[in-house]
């Protein structure tokens, strides 16, 4: 498997990258760690004709706490997020999502932008991003913009990434030390991707669960929060029967996935197992 | 569309053009004719292609060589030193770690990282490090001997 | 426990010498064929049908042959003006090379470019215009069967239906009868669905047609390098490729496990390219390639049956069969045997009467039939066998180890002739179940079993003892193409007592290059570490019909044996002539014939070789060497008990492999750590259908899962950590007592595993679940029975 011809530019900084960007125009992709973008090459289902490699861009690469905020840079693998002692301290759910990406190669390689841009409905990214609350910094040669992630991913390999953008920056607000979080999955066997992806944020105060963060991927064309869940949880103590009964509520609203590995009914009902796996692992 | 590339493999420095589209896989094997790494998919699973690049375990079938530039590369024929072969090589050998051998070059290459991030890992620690890397011959059983054997091995020089 | 006649110097049987071929393959030193490079060479690649049955309209490659770099576009209809479109498959039935006018599954060839460079040659691909018309793939065998269904094979003049052939073995009115009679009779529809061997190393080959000497030279991933000469010569020896003109090399070979026997239409095209445009040409397959177009094993639909009495001995089994062989039944058996050795059904127990019956169907899915790490269909017969024995068992309430020990065929009644005919060589069931069930704990299991389904959680432990049938075979009934599948060995001994030998088999990984100088060290004396092995190059090698079945160690490894046992009749002659007594007052030790009662009067093999060189008895043919071509009086017959402990998720259906015990009797051992190996892998390629592994097709005949993203090749965390050992029970007929072993593992493995998924689920009513048992299918059986 061998990809199309396509024209090579490496980018030195962010500002080349987007004023290639703008030069190149609508053909041209963006190649940070590229394990989305080539092996969707390879099987000849992309074929850009330029490729704008961000990947020598050290400044994209970070992972640091600015303000009220932990920020991780576009370029940053999911390796290095897997082995963040400030995200596993501050938001473990970041790190157990990003040490359930496919393997260690894939890791060492694949990046958060890269991820977030090409979109899989299965990735696992995106439900720990959606119950973190988290927002997407979005650059181009016009300015810079921040989306929440919640707006960002709007279907199957569809996000509000404009044409001539570039994801620059995840931000991720530092929860209170009453939070808790966590990220299960139960994973497609041989892709290693999700078919049901669960993240959990719970915040307590006074013996009740004061805010509750719920969000899927896997289950639906788009990744999503569970408000569903979140409500019936909210305020109330967590006891196992309320747990249940929360849980009971995933994956009500939205249209559920169906395939050869798991039917629409079966997703749904492991929705509803990871859901509560999710909220006893965070509430334990 | 030549690409001008200069990568360090296995120790010597390497000036090349490549192709824009070429594979880091396809640059290993074709031009530089090291073949010990190799090709067992098309879809980043298999782990046969693995090398090291800047320190850590990378699928060469899924970087450009044009990316690589600059990068300092293991492939399998530079693991051995002056005739002493590796921990790992040694292991796989003594505990028949292997079959067929094709597999086996991405498995030593990822078992490199593996003792490099945790030189005493666990049972299940070695099966989840191998995740990325494929077998068919040997049900992974004596891989993961092979790798305890080189931890080991590792240990013993530690304490000198 | 295993007794070594040799020092470990000398390296015979019994020792875990370390392998000889190792140290090439981890310093990346292995020679695969797509690590050869060929001055001149091109390299192809294929056009592939995106419908599952189609009419080609046409085929427009003017802009294929546009693009620069591009050397040829090759059609069927070029093909055809050579009669080379249409090739011939191992059960004589017919395969297209290049389709002329229709396609008959999804990926099948539909053109070849052939171009200066790889990259080029796949932009090519995308660059041929082929117009199809779809039609209506039939996809579902027993569809295929009924009278209305269309029928897909119109280029065989006068086939009115799908039907391929028919089978049947037994005496049906016997067993009819006691069927009719029995007080207990248990039956069960099973699928042994459609896999592959994905072998890490795709298939491909590098053709080399030489026009100045016209000489082909063919490197090439198969199992069988002799075969594939003389099928090249049959094949082409019309346009001047006859035999001598022909080499085949196997070089090494990253896994092979039934999926490089056959003869893929790429490899012929390769040749056809080459010889067309007189340079070497390379064609290596992708792995969706492989996956989607290359042979498939098993699919076999069966309906078991088992009678017998209500307190548990087996009377009679009954087993009917519908075999999809996609477009063609391009299976990889001996010719005589259809459904391979199915007929090794009636299994490890004591019973007088069996019937199997079979029907084989056309279907627009890829042709093959590959035993895929099976001795011909015996995976399918072992899983029939000990699911419906089970079924039984749980039937009539007993204890399936029980029962199982009171049907055993009894080590006494060996060799025993069973209700379909086979005549089993040796065997000690009895013993091998004792041993599984000591090393596992079985009866605290079951207290376990018995605690936790009292507090609703789900475990289950299942059994499998299984009697396998390889090393084929005997020449009065087993041949490939009218080839009689002996196999050979050639030892040249060198003056200074180091040795070569070479084979008719070829290593996939099985460790031939050591393994069969560990027999050679055993009879002849010489250390295994000076016996080069040799494998694969038809100019060098001696004619066999390569490695598959497990037949290597039984046929090639015996003809090691006998060929060195010829040198060692012929060094006792020149060391009685060197010491000057009679032959009859020699005696051998493991490297030297000494006088006996005076062991200091001695000539080491060293010595004696280097006589044969130098100072051989006059009259006596100079040098040192001989041949053996060995024709197996009977087949060996491997067996094994293996226990199975799962745990099975409640709430997601997933199955966890916990314990697998697995206790192996391959008879005597020629390498203790090389033949674990074996039966570690083995398990893990039984685990992967029993729990994961399945090609799945849709309606239209789209395959679902054609690549490495969806098809689960399980890995190291899947895999369990595998317990293994072994009773030894020598074959009596084979020269050093060996039966294969790489296949028993694969065959036994499955039935454990669903039997203990069904034994944690039995309570719930289930008595039987289809492989690959996957999560939903689990939770499903477990909502339907309303156990959520």
């Amino acid at each position: 498997m061998i990809p199309s011809e396509f024209e090579y530019c490496r980018a030195g900084s962010v500002e080349e990258a987007l004023d290639l960007l703008a030069q190149k125009g609508p053909d041209a992709k963006i190649l940070a760690g590229g394990h989305s973008l080539l092996p969707a090459m390879k099987l000849r289902l992309n074929s850009p004709g330029a490729v704008i490699d961000i990947s020598g861009i050290g400044e994209l690469s970070y992972i640091k706490e600015e303000g009220s905020h932990l920020v991780i840079g576009a370029c940053t693998t999911h390796g290095d997020i897997a082995k963040s002692t400030l995200l596993s301290e501050k938001i473990p759910m970041i790190v157990e999502a990003a040490a359930e990406i496919g393997d260690v190669q894939v890791r060492n390689k694949g990046t958060i932008g890269g991820s977030l841009a090409h979109a899989d409905p299965a990735a696992d990214w995106p439900a720990s991003l959606l119950a973190g609350e988290a927002e997407i910094v979005l650059a181009s040669s016009s300015g810079e913009r921040t989306v929440a992630a919640v707006d960002f991913f709007q279907g199957l390999f569809t996000t509000d990434l404009g044409e001539n953008e570039l994801i620059t920056e995840i931000r991720l607000p530092i929860p209170d030390a009453y939070t808790k979080s966590t990220y299960v999955k139960f994973e497609q066997p041989a892709s290693r991707f999700a078919i049901v992806g669960c993240a959990a944020s719970i915040t307590r105060s006074n013996g009740s669960c004061d805010k509750v963060r719920v969000a899927f991927t896997g289950v639906s064309s788009t990744p999503f929060r569970d408000q569903a869940v979140e409500q019936a949880l909210e305020g109330q103590a967590p006891s196992d029967d309320n747990i249940e009964a929360a849980a009971e509520k995933a994956a009500m609203s939205v249209e559920v996935m169906g395939d050869h590995f798991a039917s629409q009914e079966y997703r749904k009902h492991l929705a509803k197992v990871y859901a509560r796996r999710a909220l006893q692992a965070v509430l334990s | 569309m030549g690409v001008p590339i200069s990568v360090t493999v296995n120790g010597q420095h390497r000036e090349s053009e490549v192709d824009s589209r070429t594979l880091l896989v396809q640059f290993i094997r074709e031009e530089l004719r090291l073949t010990g790494t190799h090709v067992g998919c098309d879809t980043s699973s298999c782990g046969a292609c693995t090398i090291i690049m800047d320190g850590k375990a990378v699928k060469s079938c899924t970087v450009l060589a044009a990316s690589a530039n600059g990068s300092d590369i293991t492939t399998i024929e530079g693991l051995a030193q002056n005739g002493e072969l590796h921990p790992l090589q040694e292991g796989f050998k003594e505990e028949h770690g292997l079959q067929c051998g094709f597999c086996t070059p991405g498995m030593i290459m990822t078992a490199v990282q593996l003792l490099e991030d945790n030189p005493q890992p666990s049972e299940a620690e070695i099966r989840h490090g191998l995740e990325g890397n494929y077998c068919r011959c040997t049900g992974y059983h004596n891989i993961v001997k092979a790798i305890y054997h080189a931890s080991r091995k590792y240990k013993e020089v530690s304490h000198g | 426990m295993i007794q070594c006649k040799t020092s470990k110097e000398i390296g015979g049987m019994g020792h875990s010498m370390r392998r000889k071929e190792d140290a090439r393959f981890i310093q990346g030193k292995g020679q695969y064929v797509d690590d050869i490079k060929l001055p001149e060479m091109l390299y192809m690649d294929i056009v592939r049908s995106p419908f599952a049955y189609a009419k080609i309209t046409n085929i427009n490659i003017e802009k294929a042959m546009a693009l620069p770099g591009v050397l040829a576009v090759i059609t069927g209809k070029d093909l055809e003006q050579y009669n080379l479109h249409w090739m011939p498959t191992l059960m004589s039935d017919t395969q297209m090379v290049l389709p002329v006018d229709t396609v008959m599954y999804q990926s099948q060839e539909v053109a070849a470019v052939i171009a200066t460079e790889r990259y080029i040659a796949a932009d090519a691909v995308e660059l041929v215009e082929v117009e199809y018309e779809p039609m209506q793939p039939v996809m579902d065998p027993y569809k295929a069967m009924e009278a209305d269904a269309p029928v897909l094979r119109i280029d065989k003049e006068g086939k009115t239906d799908n039907h391929i052939w028919h089978w049947e073995a037994g005496d049906k009115e016997a067993t009819d009868r006691i069927f009719d009679d029995a007080e207990v009779k248990v039956k069960e529809q099973m699928h042994i669905p459609r896999i592959h061997v994905a072998s890490i190393e795709t298939c491909g080959c590098v053709a080399n047609y030489d026009k100045v000497n016209n000489h082909l030279t063919m490197y090439m991933t198969t199992q069988a390098p002799h075969a594939i000469r003389t099928v090249i010569a049959l094949v082409a020896g019309h346009v001047g490729l006859t035999e001598e003109k022909v080499r085949v090399i196997s070089p090494d070979i990253g896994g092979g496990f039934g999926g490089k026997v056959p003869v893929y239409p790429g490899y012929v095209i390769a040749i056809a390219a080459s010889f067309l445009i007189g340079k070497p040409v390379k064609w290596i397959e992708d792995r969706s390639e492989n996956l989607q177009a290359d042979s498939f094993a098993r699919d076999y639909h069966i309906t078991a049956e088992m009678a017998g009495t209500k307190d548990g001995k087996i009377l009679a089994t009954r087993f009917k069969l519908l075999c999809d062989h996609g477009y063609t039944d391009a299976a990889a058996n001996p010719s005589k045997f259809p459904t391979g050795l199915f007929s090794i059904c009636t299994g490890s127990y004591d019973y007088g009467h069996s019937y199997a019956e079979a029907d084989a169907v056309y279907t627009n899915k890829p042709p093959g039939g590959v035993a895929y790490r099976c001795s011909f269909r015996v995976t399918e017969a072992v899983h029939a066998i000990e699911r419906i024995t089970d079924c039984y068992a749980q039937e009539i309430n007993k204890d399936p180890a029980q029962l199982r020990f009171d049907n055993f065929i009894n080590k006494d009644q060996f060799p025993y002739k069973s209700a379909l005919g086979w005549e089993y060589d040796s065997g000690d069931y009895h013993q091998g179940l004792q041993k599984a069930m000591e090393v596992v704990g079985y009866d605290d299991l079951r207290k376990e079993q018995a605690e936790k389904r009292a507090r609703g959680e789900l475990m289950g432990i299942g059994i499998s003892t299984f009697t396998e049938i390889v090393g084929a075979g005997p020449s009065r009934e087993f041949d490939i193409l009218g080839i009689k599948m002996f196999d050979s060995a050639e030892i040249r001994v060198h003056p200074t007592g180091k040795a070569i030998a070479r084979f008719g088999t070829k290593s996939q990984g099985q460790g031939h290059e050591t393994t069969y100088a560990q027999i050679v060290a055993e009879e002849l004396g010489i250390p295994a570490e000076h016996i080069q092995v040799e494998e694969g190059d038809t100019d060098t090698a001696p004619y066999g019909l390569g490695t598959y079945a497990s037949r290597s160690t039984p046929t090639a490894g015996a003809a090691a044996a006998i060929a060195s046992r010829k040198l060692r009749e012929k060094a006792k002659k020149i060391a009685a002539y060197l010491l000057e007594v009679s032959e009859e007052d020699l005696e051998w030790e493991p490297g030297k014939f000494f006088v006996k009662g005076a062991p200091d009067k001695a000539k080491t093999i060293q010595e004696i070789v280097f006589a044969a060189y130098t100072n051989h008895p006059q009259g006596m043919e100079a040098g040192f060497e001989a041949t053996h071509y060995y024709d197996p009086p009977n087949l060996t017959f491997p067996s094994g008990a293996y226990i199975c402990v799962v745990d099975i998720d409640k709430e997601t259906g997933e199955v966890k492999v916990r314990r697998f015990v697995a206790i192996d009797d391959c008879g005597h051992i020629i390498n203790p750590m090389i033949v674990q190996g074996q039966v570690h892998g083995g398990l893990t390629q039984g685990l992967a259908p029993a729990l994961y592994e399945e090609l799945i097709y849709d309606e239209e005949g789209n395959i679902l899962n054609g690549t490495f993203m969806d098809y689960l090749v399980p890995t190291a965390v899947e895999s369990p950590s595998w317990e293994t050992g072994h009773t030894v029970t020598p074959s009596p007929h084979h020269p050093i007592g060996a039966k294969g072993v790489g296949e028993s593992p694969t065959v036994g493995a499955p039935p454990a595993i669903v039997n203990a998924v069904v034994d944690a689920l039995s309570h719930l009513g289930v008595t039987h679940m289809e492989i690959p048992i996957t999560a939903p299918k689990v939770w499903k059986i477990l909502k339907e029975k309303g156990a959520l």
